[in-house]
């Protein structure tokens, strides 16, 4: 099977590469439809800012900030969120 | 009669206005999910009697989790006459999503603005009237907690009530059209009616997470408290129980010793040495237990529950399960009936079911209070705390053997993604709500199982009459043999077993039934108890009674959630094996090494 090509062009950004501190701007979402939902509910929407504020110590999650709202997230569900930084 | 439901997303408030509302006892709690399951109440509105129903927090109507199930199911049987969707005010621009989506199933709609409170010291301003007009719904701004604003909103819902219910849209519009419509709306509506600051003033949950949430010291600082709230309750509640004990026994000699001296013996004795003693030692600590309730009430209205999971996610998910599953361990502690329903939140029924297995390992109030009991009657009052401590670190040594053992088979990729709520400091009225609400659940558990438990025990300890009460001869001396072998091996005697396999039922039991068994009451009772075992023993029956299952309610509960006999069973047997194990690893090591 042919591995399934994204973008080869430009390496893209995620929310999980972001350091504490760093603000970006959401791109898109590349989740399955129920993941999807739940993160548009929690305010993730392509355009929105979003902070990282930390990250738990032993690979745990990470706390965003979007808006007034904070969520955590695993950095595998925050690896599927391409951001960009100005 | 008509009917009105509470809708919004999770942690918004609504469990806090239906007790407003209401009058009602609904747990409430600064975490998103801790309502799952449907409440309703009555009041008396106008000239009306209208029900009021407290339904989970959905974040959108497509939700795949058990408990976004339940509203959706709900809404599908019963329309209600007036939706009531409270917003969380502070998360306003996302959270009016889903009330554009529920204004697209054609109800009548009244918006609560919740934590208005909140929203101004963020520097929210919302301009509810003009909202009100764009969206064609009656808006108000209020304060669950402290009540302002809530005159005014009770007012709207009665004049809303007059309405005709509207029939629900059969079908919706395409999901996709759907959203693209909502977003663009809810900027509409928000541009003219929000305004946000672009920079959140630094407040002091952000100061408070620098600390708590600090990558080396967040652990540290996590167990700290723990350990501190649980010596807390120990060095506060164990002179108060001490005082109701007395009480109790002063009771007993001065009042109703004389007053049924009258009485045949046997009848005598099922009423004060059976019921009387049994319940007055298990009475006893409701103190302790009001206290410990208090506490909770404290930790999970602070919102300290959502960082517990942040912190402990990462060595969660090496177990197969995530922070939440961490998260209901700790809720655990109160009681694991409502932790094991607070599972639904969960989506992946591996993981559901994985958290469920470990839940009941869970060192309950009520298994506690076992502990309180026969840690004060066999160690010193300096090592009766760490031996309790000692116990819940127990607790979670099952919980997480059990899991390691068993994640292969409950795999599962549930994403892990959670709101974290900023810290909220609880109201008296809520706390003191809440402490009522579990002296009125040991009360009805006092009547359901307690009574008839100490009732049963006394009558096996005395039947058949011709044996003397207590002795080989009695059917309680004939189950000691059968068991005999079973819990010779872990050093728990005959008259501990018989309080075991009473404590099946309820761990509340266990200590009344052994106040029936030997008769005594109180402080008389942890005397002989102290005469009649060792630590080693003592420590033995307790790591048991920890481990070898909760109660019967969490079992009915289990399966009701599981749904599914096998699993069941499986959760049974194996908490049963692993509590004897456990025991006899401990014992026979102790003895091995000649304590």
């Amino acid at each position: 099977m042919q591995p399934i090509e994204i973008d080869t062009n430009m390496p893209s950004l995620t929310l999980s590469h972001l350091h504490p501190g760093d603000t970006a701007t959401i791109v898109s979402i590349h989740a399955e439809e129920a993941l999807h939902q739940r993160l548009l509910a929690l305010g993730f929407r392509s355009g929105k800012q979003i902070e990282l504020i930390r990250r738990a110590s032993f690979s745990g999650p990470l706390q965003v900030r979007i808006g007034t709202t904070d969520i955590l997230l695993r950095r595998n569900e925050a690896a599927k969120i391409t951001v960009c930084q100005p | 009669m008509k009917r009105i439901a509470l809708l919004g997303m999770p942690n918004t408030g609504k469990s806090t206005l239906f007790n407003r509302m209401t009058g009602g006892a609904a747990r409430v709690g600064n975490w998103p999910g801790i309502t799952v399951d449907l409440l309703s109440g009555k009041i008396l509105l106008g000239s009306d009697m209208v029900e009021i129903i407290d339904l989970p927090g959905i974040y959108d109507l497509h939700g795949f989790s058990d408990d976004e199930q339940v509203v959706r199911h709900f809404l599908h049987d019963n329309i209600p006459d007036l939706a009531l969707v409270i917003l969380n005010a502070t998360q306003i621009e996302r959270q009016m999503s889903l009330l554009l989506q529920l204004r697209q199933l054609n109800m009548n709609i009244v918006v609560l603005l919740n934590m208005s409170d909140e929203a101004r010291k963020y520097g929210i301003s919302i301009d509810s009237k003009k909202m009100s007009e764009m969206l064609g719904m009656p808006i108000f701004q209020l304060s669950g907690k402290y009540g302002t604003g809530y005159q005014e909103a009770l007012q709207a819902i009665t004049k809303a009530l007059r309405y005709p219910t509207p029939g629900m849209a059969e079908q919706l519009r395409s999901q996709l059209e759907q959203d693209e419509h909502i977003e663009s709306e809810m900027a509409r509506v928000l541009k003219h009616a929000v305004q946000v600051p672009a920079q959140l003033p630094e407040n002091l949950t952000d100061k408070l997470d620098r600390f708590m949430l600090h990558p080396w010291l967040g652990l540290p600082i996590f167990f700290g408290i723990m350990y501190l709230l649980f010596q807390g309750i120990f060095l506060l509640g164990q002179p108060l129980q001490g005082w109701v004990g007395a009480a109790l026994g002063w009771l007993r000699v001065t009042a109703l010793d004389p007053a049924c001296a009258g009485l045949p013996v046997w009848l005598h004795g099922l009423l004060l040495d059976g019921i009387y003693n049994g319940v007055a030692t298990v009475a006893a600590f409701v103190p302790i237990i009001i206290l410990f309730f208090l506490f909770m009430a404290m930790v999970e209205d602070s919102g300290y529950l959502s960082r517990a999971a942040f912190l402990m996610d990462a060595l969660m998910a090496r177990m197969g399960l995530d922070g939440r599953g961490f998260v209901m361990l700790l809720m655990g502690f109160g009681c694991n009936v409502p932790a094991l329903m607070g599972t639904r939140v969960m989506r992946s029924r591996s993981l559901r079911l994985l958290t469920m297995l470990v839940i009941p390992f869970s060192l309950c109030s009520a298994r506690l209070q076992v502990f309180v009991f026969i840690t004060a009657a066999l160690f010193s009052p300096k090592a009766a705390p760490v031996v309790l401590f000692s116990l819940y670190l127990f607790s979670f040594a099952a919980a997480i053997l059990t899991a390691l053992l068993f994640k292969s088979k409950f795999q599962n990729n549930e994403p892990f993604v959670l709101e974290l709520p900023p810290y909220r400091f609880p109201t008296a009225r809520q706390m003191l709500l809440r402490g009522w609400l579990e002296v009125r659940h040991f009360l009805s558990r006092a009547t359901q199982f307690i009574v008839a438990g100490v009732v049963l025990v006394w009558l096996l300890t005395h039947l058949p009459p011709s044996a003397a009460p207590g002795s080989a001869d009695t059917l309680a001396g004939m189950l000691g043999d059968v068991f005999h072998p079973l819990f010779e091996p872990i050093g728990i005697n005959d008259q501990l077993m018989i309080a075991l396999l009473f404590g099946f039922i309820a761990k509340e039991i266990v200590i009344g039934s052994l106040a029936v068994i030997y008769g005594l009451s109180g402080d008389a009772l942890g005397h002989a108890l102290g005469q009649q075992l060792d630590w080693v023993q003592a420590y033995s029956f307790m790591l048991f009674t920890l481990i070898y299952t909760p109660c019967l309610s969490a079992i009915a509960t289990l399966h009701n959630e599981a749904k599914d006999l096998r699993y069941t069973l499986f959760v049974l047997g194996w908490s049963l094996a692993l509590a004897w194990a456990v025991s006899f690893v401990f014992y026979q090591g102790a003895r091995a090494l000649g304590y």
